[in-house]
């Protein structure tokens, strides 16, 4: 007897020692091997692609990074060009501040409006909601950037006053008495900011999860719904747990979106170099805006310093796309129930 | 004859006059009257009047296409999930309309449940919680001991709990495609229908695992009221009390040819195409 597959199984027994295993042999037609290279070097060039990006920031970043040792990650202010010390010790937390405030709005937002499309519109708003959403999703951010600084901005600092009136008990919404609370404080923040990155996040995330939602396996659905199952119970019981890694998926690269985005950051916060928790006072930034702000200006040395913490946004990007996918790869979206 | 507007009707109406869990349920009888079915501008099936008659297995016969499924999907109100359909006439379980709001529409699918022709566990379940899924979708509140007695009893009744007794916590999708079906046919069973409708259940089967739900289907019909829809001559006649012959003529509806007791329509027939397809000679 003999046995094909990958690897021998694991329970083999002495006495059959003689079991020979066999690695199959597969032998490819023309046009399938064609596919085959073609598709290789699809992913091949993705891998360099990345690593030559990586490996760009990083050679150009590599004086400041020299000089500036440890003191990259732990130093707050940033003063490369007056032989200062520099650090994303204050930028990154602000970075990751204004993709959370972001996200945290985006992605409830985009799930119930990607199952009130699937789930809940009627046929003819459906199309209609589909359309807008791509629409959406495909404006540039600097049109939100510019709605957002002379429209959203003086509206939103209403709100920011009132959770620090009565949330003022979270850290995060804690603003600091030496300012008073009068509204002047309020504009540039890391909310404000995030609320309007939030914005172009969301149309991202809608369409990814609508798509993923909208191919629930229709034989799933009326199963649940031939057991008396109500649109809620098919969305908890079959939409969602097929939806999982579109979920994942469309948060996190709306949460790359967030990390990135640079114009409408740079036109809303006031740049600040103390990390702090407070979201809702003046003061912000962002590795993307701070790139943007300071590139015209800068020396050589300066530009070094720019890229190496351009360096970390991607790093940190590669991490967080990283953790999504293991997350992903562990759930079941795309596969349908199976003879 | 009016169509009716299946979209509007009262759906959301809360009570239950069956007691889920409870043994003592009956099966129900259905009467279609007059039922004729629309996807579209396009008529599928014409007048279709049926007595399933309480505690009794009713085959659905006849050739591809000729509206058999349409037909069945109109007894437990899923026919209206397909965007264009429209249907008119009236079906009633125990007399009583469910169309036009009498039963909230999930109340209707939980007394009358389905059984597709591709077996469709939930995948992200367990066996265990295949079972179930039908209380957890209708919201229902269970003791673990309750759940465990129901598990076994809906596993057994579906002849499949000695196969799955010691792997109750397997993903559904784990069993093979006719130990899905028959847990597909304990999940039904699991919130106490009083009717089962079956929609060419074995057309995916080997012989065995076709055999195994015909037995279940002998044996649970004296609690469910059972209409099965079959290719397979041999299997109307085997499990079926009574059986209707389907037939559409070309670029015309379906419409039933002819209805009557099993043994009637295969030996004794009325019409000649009853004969020619019961022999058959087309289809
Ligand atoms: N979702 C649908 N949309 C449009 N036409 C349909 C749909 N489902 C079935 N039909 C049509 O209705 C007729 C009856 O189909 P069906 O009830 O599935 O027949 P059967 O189950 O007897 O094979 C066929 O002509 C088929 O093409
Ligand atoms: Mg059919």
């Amino acid at each position: 007897m003999s046995v094909i597959g990958q690897s021998a199984p694991s329970d083999v027994d002495d006495n059959s020692a003689s079991e020979q295993v066999v690695t199959p042999v597969v032998r490819r037609s023309g046009v399938d091997r064609i596919f085959r290279s073609v598709a290789t070097s699809s992913g091949v060039i993705t891998f360099i692609l990345m690593g030559l990006i990586g490996g760009f920031l990083l050679i150009k970043g590599y004086d400041a990074l020299k000089v500036a040792g440890w003191g990259f990650l732990t130093d707050s202010e940033w003063a490369p060009d007056q032989g200062g010390k520099f650090g994303i010790a204050a930028i990154l937390p602000f970075t990751v501040q204004i993709a959370v405030v972001a996200l945290f709005i985006a992605v409830p937002v985009a799930l119930s409006t990607a199952l009130f499309i699937t789930e809940y519109a009627p046929r003819k708003i459906r199309r209609l909601l589909t359309a807008m959403i791509d629409l959406l999703a495909a404006v540039p951010s600097l049109i939100y950037g510019l709605w957002g600084l002379f429209y959203l901005q003086p509206r939103l600092i209403t709100l920011s006053k009132w959770m620090a009136n009565h949330m003022g008990w979270v850290p995060f919404f804690h603003v600091n008495d030496e300012y008073g609370t009068s509204l002047g404080i309020f504009p540039s923040s890391t909310f404000v900011a995030g609320v309007i990155v939030s914005l172009m996040v969301i149309p991202i995330c809608t369409a990814v999860m609508r798509e993923v939602f909208s191919q629930a396996p229709p034989g799933e659905r009326e199963g649940a719904m031939a057991l008396g199952g109500t649109r809620w119970g098919v969305v908890r019981d079959v939409v969602l747990p097929f939806g999982r890694g579109g979920i994942i998926g469309g948060s996190m690269l709306g949460l790359g979106r967030a990390l990135g985005e640079t114009i409408a950051v740079t036109l809303i916060i006031s740049p600040a170099f103390t990390a702090k928790w407070s979201i809702l006072d003046q003061g912000s930034n962002s590795i993307a805006a701070l790139i943007a702000l300071k590139f015209s200006e800068s020396s050589s040395f300066g530009i070094s310093a720019l890229m190496a913490a351009g360096l970390a946004l991607f790093i940190i990007t590669l991490l967080v796309n990283a953790a999504a996918s293991t997350v992903v790869s562990k759930s079941r979206s795309g596969s349908s129930t199976e003879i | 004859m009016t169509s009716i507007d299946i979209t509007s009707t009262a759906t959301t109406r809360m009570s239950s006059d069956i007691s889920l869990l409870d043994p003592g349920h009956q099966a129900a009888g259905l009467t279609a009257n007059n039922v004729s079915c629309w996807f579209g501008a396009k008529k599928v099936l014409e007048g279709v009047n049926l007595d399933m008659a309480p505690g009794q297995v009713t085959a659905l016969i006849g050739p591809s296409g000729c509206g058999k499924s349409t037909f069945l999907r109109t007894l437990n109100r899923m026919h209206e999930l397909v965007p264009s359909a429209t249907l008119a006439g009236e079906i009633l379980i125990d007399g009583v309309d469910i169309y036009r709001g009498a039963i909230p529409v999930t109340d209707v699918r939980r007394r009358i449940g389905m059984v597709f022709q591709k077996p469709n566990p939930f995948p992200a379940m367990t066996v265990a919680e295949n079972v179930l899924a039908g209380l957890k979708l209708s919201g229902l509140k269970t003791t673990r001991s309750e759940r465990d007695d129901l598990i076994e009893s809906c596993l057994s009744k579906a002849g499949l709990w000695n196969e799955v007794k010691n792997r109750l916590g397997d993903p559904g999708r784990a069993l093979s495609g006719g130990q899905q079906q028959r847990l597909c046919i304990a999940r039904s069973l699991a919130v106490s229908p009083q009717v089962l409708l079956m929609d060419e259940p074995c057309s995916a089967l080997d012989p065995t695992s076709t055999r195994r739900i015909e037995q279940t289907i002998s044996e649970i019909s004296e609690t469910v009221t059972v209409v099965i829809v079959t290719h397979n001559m041999q299997q109307a006649q085997r499990v079926s009390n009574r059986c209707a012959f389907f037939l559409a003529a070309e670029n015309e509806p379906g419409r039933i040819i002819e209805e009557g007791p099993t043994k009637d329509i295969f030996t004794n027939p009325r019409d000649s195409r009853t004969n020619d397809y019961v022999n058959g000679r087309f289809g």
